[in-house]
């Protein structure tokens, strides 16, 4: 699929030696006792170089999983935390209250149609701008890049405030040069959406572009060349003989996108000033933590928390299951 | 392009081949305007930082104007001045530092252990261990920052580094494992079997072959672990509470920002400090982290 890969693949192949005894890992016997090629199995080896990683991952990522989803079913407020009254079991209490909050439906609607735009924004603007690059010269396009290098590099947190800035109805330049008056973009809600809609589609387009960009080179020149020559228009060749190559790749950054658009915090807390008036521009992660922090009401920011988790695990499972279905190895 | 088309143009004008040359002429325009489309758009791109940069040099009077221009005549060091004059910037600026520095090494070296272990070897449970790490990559961090907060409390490091510094190191493994798989993969097999029949023992093959060859994919993926603690906001925030003298630089940028009339002018300045590092960090590896990707995306 890609150039790296490619040429690992094939290399082994074509060697003639010692690795070629081994046989690729694939066609392993199941016989037992010790391998053919050295470092095949290392016994407690591959644990050894694990456990690092994994001492890190259980203690960080695991247990307060698991904490997560214990604080949801807990009775876990301020009282709790500073050790006033004891923790009770509330079992699945915290969710029904979640589920019967309209403003929760409100937010979990919001969240899924911005992630949804965003994906669709960033994933249009990367690939038409991939192909706008494969139809350049060198100086063009090298400017193309740095832009989006500058774009991609920009901290989530500056590039908040200088699109606030840009956007600002007193001050900014924006409103100046469409005319706009006064307008203030927080105000509205769905203003306000689309204020961080450009500023997410501005820095995660880059990824997809250069990703994109990377995989048509890949396409053997001749292929583009022969549609060409039957009269194929730029979007036709995309459609028909692209888009079906790029497949793998494009799945691989659609769902990167999904879950990074779906998980937006930063861009939304500090544009919107924590939610937006009248908390309009909630979307769950931001919602969870003004849940627990802001109004100390943890074990519903935690129930919220496992919600947004069990939705990206869908997401990751339908991942999986496009890998596999495109004969990838993991 | 079509190569036997660029020899001699009298080849052309003599048109044996009647195609060639209506694409020739039509080719040309369509070029251009491609090329003016690119150029504007990397004009639009990178506008907001050139926004960013202009603003933090212009004085007061011309960022609190009612007709901004593209343009000063007047640059002044006053937005920065007057955000390193805010209670210890410098410090801030040193702890981000501190803890992005100690999540890339720390990470690096872990995930390359890791990325080793699950490329090179065959072992139960390998594909699961895969398959938890992807997953691990999706869990959303913000949620996971009540339970840590909990966690740090517990074990003390609330309001340290430390704190900044365990979760990070977390968050950035998993994506560097998977990152680095594709690079260690690209190390041919035949490489680590002439090593040992060299006489080469295990660790001295990790760390004396593998670890230079992989170095490079090493760098693209400490892009990543540098930029995502680089840019955190949530952790500063919610753990360090009380020790100010430990916070780090986005806290600093919304002391300017967070208020009913935001000094534009110092957020910009800050805006770009904190800018400037990522940038050249990224255009430095920029070349590595391209080819990098590449081996990410399998």
């Amino acid at each position: 699929m890609s150039v790296a890969t490619g040429g690992a693949k094939s290399r082994p192949r074509r060697t003639p030696g010692p690795a070629d005894a081994g046989g690729p890992p694939r066609a392993r016997p199941a016989r037992p006792g010790r391998p053919t090629g050295g470092a095949r199995r290392g016994g407690w080896t591959p644990w050894l170089y694990l456990a690092p990683a994994l001492v890190v991952l259980a203690g960080l990522l695991v247990y307060p999983v698991y904490q997560l989803g214990l604080i949801s079913v807990l009775d876990y407020t301020q009282a709790q935390v500073s050790g006033g009254e004891p923790t009770s079991f509330q079992g699945l209490g915290n969710y029904a209250e979640l589920l019967g909050d309209p403003q929760f439906w409100n937010v979990l609607l919001a969240t899924v149609v911005f992630a949804a735009a965003c994906v669709l924004g960033t994933m249009t603007v990367g690939c038409a701008l991939a192909v706008l690059l494969t139809r350049v010269r060198a100086l063009p396009r090298l400017l193309l890049m740095l832009a989006a290098l500058g774009a991609w590099a920009t901290p989530a947190i500056t590039g908040s405030t200088v699109w606030v800035f840009l956007f600002d109805p007193d001050f900014g330049p924006v409103n100046r040069v469409l005319g706009l008056g006064d307008f203030a973009w927080t105000y509205g809600r769905l203003s306000a959406f689309a204020l961080v809609f450009f500023e997410v589609v501005w820095c995660s387009f880059p990824l997809v572009m250069v990703t994109t960009y990377a995989g048509i080179r890949a396409v053997p020149t001749e292929v583009v060349e022969a549609a060409t020559l039957d009269g194929a228009s730029v979007w036709r060749t995309w459609r028909s003989v692209l888009a079906p190559l790029l497949r793998p790749i494009l799945i691989v950054v659609t769902i990167q996108s999904v879950i990074w658009d779906f998980k937006v915090f930063t861009q939304i807390y500090v544009m919107t000033g924590g939610g937006g008036i009248a908390k309009q521009n909630l979307v769950l992660n931001v919602y969870a933590y003004q849940k627990a922090f802001a109004s100390s009401q943890y074990s519903l920011g935690s129930a919220i928390g496992v919600v947004m988790l069990l939705i990206l695990l869908s997401v990751t499972l339908l991942y999986l299951k496009l890998l596999r279905r495109n004969g990838e190895e993991i | 392009m079509s190569a036997p088309a660029s020899p001699p143009t009298s080849a052309d004008a003599h048109a044996p081949v009647p195609g060639h040359r209506f694409r020739r002429r039509i080719r040309k325009p369509w070029r251009l305007a491609a090329e003016c489309a690119a150029v504007l758009i990397a004009l639009l791109v990178a506008f907001p930082l050139y926004w960013m940069v202009l603003s933090a040099f212009k004085p007061a009077g011309e960022i609190r104007s009612d007709r901004p221009v593209p343009w000063t005549l007047t640059p002044t060091l006053d937005s920065f001045r007057r955000v390193f004059a805010q209670q210890e910037f410098g410090r801030y600026f040193l702890n981000s530092l501190l803890v992005a520095g100690a999540v890339v090494l720390a990470s690096a070296l872990i995930a390359f252990l890791a990325a080793t272990a699950v490329t090179r070897f065959r072992f139960r449970l390998r594909t699961t261990l895969l398959v938890l790490f992807l997953a691990a990559q999706m869990v959303p961090v913000e949620a996971l920052t009540i339970p840590l907060f909990f966690l740090m409390r517990d074990v003390g490091a609330l309001n340290s580094l430390l704190s900044l510094i365990l979760p990070h190191l977390a968050f950035s493994l998993p994506f560097a494992i998977w990152m680095l798989r594709g690079f260690v993969k690209a190390v041919p097999e035949a490489l680590e079997e002439q090593a040992f029949i060299d006489g080469a023992s295990r660790t001295r093959f990790l760390w004396q072959i593998l670890f230079p060859l992989v170095f490079p994919g090493l760098v693209a993926t400490s892009v990543f672990s540098f930029i995502s603690t680089w840019n955190d906001f949530l952790f500063a925030k919610s753990f360090i509470i009380s020790a100010t003298e430990n916070s780090t630089l986005p806290m600093a940028l919304l002391v300017f920002f967070d208020t009913e009339t935001p000094d534009w002018g110092g957020v910009m300045a800050a805006s770009t400090v904190m800018t400037l590092p990522v940038l050249v960090f990224f255009v430095c590896v920029h070349r590595r982290l391209v080819s990098g990707l590449g081996g990410a995306v399998k």
